[in-house]
């Protein structure tokens, strides 16, 4: 009996110390990276694009498209470190040689918001643009973005 | 009674946190102030560099009303369309007291609209304008 229940307490202890899950690339899991982002924007998950992008992105904090958006070097490296972890090395429909730096430009997201999104965008000073994912998909934060 | 005294000591907490709030302020203008080498900043000078329309910084940013709006006091967007809280301090009394983040925007943001980082002068008038509104 004794030794049965340190048998139980040695598998419940090593159940605790598995990790409970792998990161998502869906969700900002870091949390200097979901602070910094989202000072301005929602902080785009990783899996959005690929691993080179996001050390472009990560390497050039001074122009981000267009604001200066630069960090001590201690939170930019962690927040690199963590994007170039999580993010996949290849997106879909994104040309192995090709760097995209806006998510709005790939050709999915084209897809799913033709020109009758985008205006309606551009025209709702709520929505504003079309990077502002929140105004539309309540859920984005957190991954969903079925509810469109 | 024991109502009464829970009443009053979350106001003495609220406060004691806006004068430490205030604390925090006065020392970030303190340190502009030292490093600025004046004594006094000013409100009005604050005022002209918030509302000034310039050319040297980015395209998009040309003045801190892009974003911020030309009322202190109101809620201003991020160009992505985030809100950003009102600047004023009475509007928003957490506003510049965390130095770090002080540093971080005025660095960010003054390169962002001028094209180059604000002196300390400029900061401290900066300060003195949002406190003073």
């Amino acid at each position: 009996m004794k030794k049965l229940m340190i048998l139980a307490s040695a598998a419940a202890m090593t159940l605790a110390s598995l990790p409970t899950q792998a990161a998502s690339p869906w969700v900002v899991e870091n949390t200097t990276a979901q602070e910094e982002c989202s000072a301005c924007h929602m902080a785009y998950a990783p899996g959005f694009l690929p691993k080179r992008s996001w050390q472009a992105i990560m390497n050039n904090l001074s122009d981000h498209f267009g604001e200066d958006a630069s960090l001590g070097e201690t939170a930019r490296k962690e927040i690199e470190l963590y994007f170039t972890a999580v993010a996949p090395r290849s997106v879909n429909g994104v040309a192995s040689n090709a760097t995209p730096l806006r998510i709005t430009d790939l050709r999915w997201f084209r897809g799913e918001h033709g020109s009758r999104l985008r205006n309606r965008a551009a025209n709702d000073p709520n929505i504003g643009t079309m990077s502002n994912c929140t105004a539309c998909h309540r859920g984005a934060e957190r991954g969903f973005f079925d509810d469109d | 009674m024991k109502k009464k005294l829970i009443i009053a000591t979350g106001a003495a907490m609220m406060v004691a946190a806006g004068v430490m709030a205030n604390a925090q302020r006065d020392a970030i203008v303190a340190g502009l102030a030292a490093e600025a080498g004046v004594s006094s900043f000013s409100a009005e000078a604050g005022r002209a560099l918030f509302l000034s329309q310039n050319t040297g910084g980015k395209a998009a940013t040309p003045s801190c009303t892009s974003c911020h709006t030309n009322n202190p006091q109101a809620q201003g967007r991020t160009r992505v369309g985030k809100v950003i809280e009102p600047m004023a301090v009475s509007a928003n009394p957490e506003r510049y007291t965390d130095p770090e983040k002080v540093a971080k925007w005025f660095r960010r943001n003054c390169t962002s609209v001028l094209g180059r980082e604000c002196t300390a002068e400029e900061k401290g008038n900066f300060l003195a304008f949002m406190m003073s509104q």
